[in-house]
């Protein structure tokens, strides 16, 4: 890792600090809105305009009242009028099982949906993008090589975190997408549930896409699925915690391992995610996620000789299109995005089966 | 070498804990999801195998508590549980599964103390794998459509299941976890012997707040057995015992329209060919046989091995044998316990006394047994034709059967011939003749270079008279599951 | 159950009148051994660490280990002042309590025999060298008989060598024998300890042969590894090593001992390795003349646990000397 997980880094990273620091000020002398008992802010209602038309189920459906957001851990909260300042969150990168800041030691404004700043999150840069793969390259043979079962309970294990940390989940993507606390929890129950449907595919996914062979001649046939390896995955930005662990878990379910880029909009979910993922048994660098600019990172990834899948859900055509044919070169297996996603949806095995290989092995039969 | 006066290094006594179990005096019947005695107020006791010393009450359930039982699990049929998404059905398994994780060493002691068996093989092998049953099953429950059995999935309805004493808890989970995955209800009776886990796992229903009626437990004899099985209001019968009483089974739902699965009996064929790994083989033949006193359906008892090694494996055989530490099943270091009955130990006694008779050759470790409880040293027979008893019936203890074979169509022969089909078991270094074996072989299990592997995953049950159905794996769920015509 | 070790029968067809005759001769010899299966000899192994020493038998086994321990110290900056504190603590290992008994050995670099053989003088602590270019035993033969001879000349009382290792992995199986049986005989009245380094032999089939390959040749003990390379002494490499000194004993009546070396750092350790050596090659081999463990930090922690037993509490490292 070319960044220490704690490491302050250069002044530009600092710089970044204090900004937060002057916009929590400038938050806080605004004092607007009326404040929910936790002395947590509302979300403005006008907030469920969004800056960009999101077509995921994530965003506030037509005709439903934004409601009252409800307050959540993981928001930045102004200071109560008793005077304690609150303590906020430092957004990183998740790679190897740490949370380091960009290489670059850049970061760039996060807003809610309704303009306001909610943190800075780290800019992540084509170094970070190389670091992440070779976190996810060293995790790959273990990870892989853990039994099915093992798999599955630490997918389980996710949803139980991630379960204990609703409250927080609902709260930011709500700040984000500026959708109702009832549309908010619905999606990150729905996210939990994801992870309990994918637990329970890693020792049954070879069951149904595995089979012995009836080959003539006197041989034992037997194919059965095996993860393709790195899979670089540009999550989904109009979804940002459903869809990202609906892209998320079933690559890594099946014994593959991830580089994730958040999307470029709301990345704070995804962190967050790192938080409770970090804290599930799941063996550093299996997943490891990266915020920042797409088209700045992908490119890397799509090109690079180590990645062995790509996951283009979250491009847009055009830029799809471009990345694809650059993941030509060493034959990486694709996703293509598959345009307007329903996220609540069965999500089905289609999202499993493109990164993984079916191997057959031949053996004679005879004394 | 002779006796060591002074053993240089004897282990100490190294007891588990008893305090873990929270035993009570009484337990009642779980019936739609509340405890309740038997409407004849009629009791049994249990033992504990390995001193008689006297565990606890437990109701007998007679036909006016089957009638209950099986009218509850409808009513949650029809009610919560049918209406209940699989993916919210799995949720309940999952959660029973993480609770069996946490109460496992309670478990495990309640299990060795109810049926004689080392506290090694509950911590180690019994209360893991139930756990983990209920783990790969949680996840089938809303994947049931790429099962491959069949189109457009249902559950049966009404799960009448009975299941045998040498694995008490495992039997139900086998038992409950596929039922209750494919969104079946059941009334499950434990065996008359070793019905305390199956009254803990109710508690654990409980606690999880499983639907009442989803899983109902009725202690009882035979009587209790035959009753819930004979129910009109049983859409599906599961058995796992002996072949006698699933013939009965199996004569009784005849002309019904229960489904039925049988999970019986076994005179397991463990056949070691000449260039096996001998130290490995000479561990899965103990294993083999062993292992759970030799309580086990599938053990390998027939050991068949090939001429031109015979000698050296039965030498090594000896040596390990007289290794294993027999006594105390609380003992961490124990390795074989008690034999779960005196029905059962004069069964064993019986065939034993056959094999004598009949002209084989019996050899058992010096073994002090404990004065008190059912005990039965391991016992090697050696001289064994095809036309013995203990060649050919289920002992169903620790008692090996060892023949020996010439060339490889003879083993396969010789391993086929039995009106039992379970299991076998192959060892050899080379693969092409593992596989050229296992093809011929006659039995649901071939374990190879193996013997006495478990996992929910992977498909159990027997060919010809040692029943039909599978449990465990894809193949498991289908007893549990009718499909569009 | 009985206590007694049982001989285990070999076929004769297993030791040829002259095995080392040729290469050929050699290579029958060892691939026609049974073979080992991975799974199941990790299965035993793990199985068997699951045994529980409670109360006397530990305190009993606590002592055994200690008294087996090559107490070692195999680095470029020893000096004759490090070898000598750890020569004292071999003798006395606990200055507190003089019922801990002494370790079996001091095991030094062939340099260091000297300083050592002083400090242990009459104290029944053997010097133990290693010799033959350890670790990598990549020098010509001349070489290794030249460290071998003076380590002996300078006072010690055992040789670890190592095998080439090379020269088994391609097949040079008499090669392999040769320098040990010239080591041997340089060794004089000096026991022989080979190290078959099994973390580079990868398998278990290939432990097995190395091991008979090196008590054919004459070797007192086959030991392990040379602490240098990972994995070192794993549990079901000792097994699978106390499986081939029992079965040659059987075969022949010769008692090869066994050394793990390598990663045996607590009293648990040891203890998992006591119980294997009880019971897969039996009592036999519970004494230092035929069960080593090769280690360091491990002596420490068996006086913890020492005192733990004795006294009920848990004790704390400063409490014991660091040599």
């Amino acid at each position: 890792m070319s960044t220490p997980p704690d490491n302050p880094g250069p002044s530009s990273a600092a710089s970044g600090e204090e900004e937060r620091e002057r916009a929590a000020a400038s938050d806080a002398a605004a004092g607007s809105g009326p404040r929910v008992p936790s002395g947590r802010p509302e979300v403005h209602a006008e907030a469920a305009e969004l800056a960009e038309p999101l077509d995921g189920a994530e965003a506030a459906r037509p005709g439903e009242p934004a409601g009252p957001a409800r307050s959540g851990a993981g928001v930045p909260a102004e200071a109560p009028a008793a005077g304690r300042i609150p303590v906020r969150k430092t957004y990183k990168l998740y790679m190897g099982g740490a949370f380091p800041r960009s290489e670059s030691g850049r970061c760039y404004p996060v807003t809610g949906s309704g303009g306001a700043h909610l943190a800075n999150a780290a800019l992540a840069s084509r170094k970070d993008a190389r670091d992440a793969v070779v976190a996810a390259r060293s995790a790959f043979s273990g990870w892989s090589g853990r039994t099915a079962y093992n798999r599955g309970q630490i997918l389980y294990r996710v949803a139980e975190m991630m379960e204990g940390r609703s409250a927080q989940f609902a709260a930011e993507i709500a700040e984000t997408d500026g959708i109702g606390a009832e549309r908010a929890d619905e999606l990150v129950a729905a996210a939990v549930d994801r992870w309990v449907y994918y637990a329970g595919w890693p020792d049954k996914i070879g069951q149904v896409l595995g089979a012995a062979n009836a080959v003539s001649g006197p041989y034992f046939n037997l194919s059965q699925p095996e993860p393709s390896g790195v899979v670089a995955i540009l999550a989904p930005p109009a979804a940002p915690l459903l869809g990202l662990v609906s892209v998320v878990a079933p690559v890594i379910a099946t014994g593959n391992t991830a580089v994730v880029v958040a999307g470029e909009r709301a990345p704070l979910p995804a962190l967050t995610l790192a938080e409770a993922l970090a804290t599930s048994d799941l063996p550093g660098g299996v997943v490891n996620i990266l915020t920042g600019t797409t088209g700045e990172i992908a490119p890397h990834l799509a090109s690079h000789a180590d990645v062995n899948g790509l996951d283009l859900t979250g491009a847009d055509p055009e830029t799809a299109a471009e990345l694809e044919r650059s993941a030509a070169q060493t034959l990486k297996r694709v996703l293509r995005p598959g345009g307007r996603e329903d996220w609540l949806a069965d999500p089905g095995i289609s999202r499993m089966t493109p990164f993984l290989e079916t191997k057959t092995v031949w053996h004679p039969i005879g004394v | 070498m002779e006796e060591q006066a002074d053993p240089i290094f004897e282990y100490a006594p190294a007891p588990e804990s008893r305090a873990v179990v929270r035993l009570r005096s009484s337990y009642e019947l779980f019936i739609d999801g509340e405890f309740t005695p038997a409407e004849s107020g009629e009791r049994m006791a249990t033992l504990n195998p390995a001193d008689e010393e006297h565990l606890a009450q437990v109701s007998v359930a007679g036909e006016p508590d089957v009638d209950r039982a099986v009218a509850a699990a409808r009513r949650a049929f029809e009610g919560a549980w049918g209406a209940m998404p699989g993916a919210e059905r799995g949720k309940y398994l999952f959660r029973i599964a993480r609770i069996l994780q946490e109460r496992a060493r309670e478990l495990a002691v309640l299990e060795t103390l109810d049926n004689g068996k080392p506290i090694k093989e509950t911590r180690d092998v019994d209360i893991p794998m139930v756990a983990a049953y209920f783990f790969y099953h949680a996840g089938w429950a809303d994947k049931l459509d790429y099962a491959g059995m069949g189109p457009a999935p249902r559950p049966v309805g009404v799960a009448a299941q009975v299941i045998p004493w040498n694995f008490p808890l495992l039997m139900l989970a086998w038992k409950i976890a596929p039922a209750l995955a494919a969104g079946n209800t059941v009334v499950l009776k434990p065996a008359e012997t070793t019905p305390l886990s199956a009254l803990v796992f109710a508690e654990i229903c409980q606690e999880t707040g499983l639907p009442p009626g989803v899983v109902n437990i009725l202690t009882g004899a035979g009587a209790t057995g035959r009753s819930l099985v004979g129910h009109p209001g049983a859409d599906k019968v599961a058995f796992t015992g002996s072949t006698a009483v699933g013939r009965e089974i199996a004569r009784s739902v005849a002309g019904t329209d229960k489904r039925l699965t049988l999970e019986l009996g076994g005179k397991g064929a463990n056949i070691v060919y000449d260039d096996a790994a001998l130290d490995q083989a000479v561990e899965g033949v103990v294993s083999g046989i062993f292992f759970n006193q030799g309580h086990v359906c599938c053990a390998g008892s027939r050991l068949l091995v090939q001429e031109s090694v015979a000698d050296e494996l039965l030498e090594r055989l000896r040596a390990r044998i007289e290794r294993l530490r027999l006594g105390d099943p609380l003992d961490k270091n124990t390795d074989i316990g008690a034999i779960n009955s005196a029905e059962q130990l004069e069964r064993i006694r019986e065939l034993v006394r056959a094999g004598d008779e009949e002209g084989a050759e019996s050899w058992s470790p010096q073994c002090p047994l404990p004065e008190k409880g059912y005990w039965f040293a391991p016992t090697v027979f050696t001289g064994v034709t095809q036309a013995h008893r203990v060649a050919r019936e289920e002992i169903f203890g620790p008692v090996l059967s060892v023949l020996t074979f010439r060339t490889p169509d003879e083993a396969v022969a010789k391993a086929n011939n039995t009106p039992y089909g379970l299991s076998a078991g192959v060892w050899t270094e080379k693969g092409s003749r593992m596989l050229w074996t296992a093809e011929r072989l006659r039995a649901g299990v071939i374990w190879s270079n193996t013997f006495n592997k478990f996992d929910p995953a992977s498909p159990f049950g027997g060919y010809k008279e040692s029943g039909y159905g599978r449990e465990g794996g894809r193949h498991g769920l289908e007893a549990y599951l009718v499909h569009a015509a | 159950m009985t206590r007694e070790t049982r001989e285990v029968a070999v076929p004769e067809t297993v030791l040829p009148p002259d095995p080392a005759a040729s290469n050929t001769s050699l290579r029958a010899l060892l691939h026609g051994l049974p073979g080992v299966d991975e799974v199941g000899a990790k299965e035993r192994a793990a199985d068997l660490a699951t045994r529980s020493i409670k109360t006397g038998a530990k305190a009993r086994a606590i002592d055994l280990a200690i008294r087996m321990i090559d107490l070692t110290t195999l680095e470029g900056a020893d000096t004759p002042g490090k070898v000598r504190a750890l020569s004292a603590k071999a003798v006395r290992p606990d200055p507190d309590d003089p019922t801990v008994p002494s370790v079996a050995a001091v095991c030094v670099y062939s340099d260091r025999v000297a300083a050592a053989a002083e400090a242990l003088a009459g104290s029944g602590v053997k010097v133990a060298s290693v010799a033959t270019s350890f670790p990598s035993g990549r020098a010509p033969l001349e070489a290794k008989l030249a460290d071998t001879r003076l380590a002996v000349a300078d006072g010690a009382a055992e040789i670890d060598m190592v095998i080439d290792r090379g020269a088994f992995l391609a097949g040079d199986y008499r090669a392999v024998y040769d320098e040990i049986t010239a080591i041997k005989e340089a060794c004089g009245d000096a026991h022989l300890k080979v190290i078959l380094e099994t973390g580079e032999l990868a398998t278990y089939d290939n432990v097995r042969r190395a091991s008979w390959l090196a008590i054919l040749a004459g070797a007192d003990f086959v030991k392990t590894s040379t602490g240098k390379v990972a994995p070192s002494a794993t549990l079901p490499v000792t097994l699978i090593m106390l499986e081939a000194v029992r079965d040659h004993y059987a075969a022949t009546g010769r008692r090869v001992g066994v050394k793990p070396a390598g990663g045996i750092r607590t009293a648990k350790d040891a203890l998992k390795n006591l119980v294997l050596v009880n019971e897969v090659a039996g009592d036999g081999w519970l004494d230092p003349d035929h069960f080593r463990l090769g280690a360091s930090s491990l002596l420490n922690d068996l006086l913890m646990q020492r005192t733990r037993l004795s006294t009920g509490t848990y004790p704390g490292p400063d409490y014991y000397t660091l040599d």
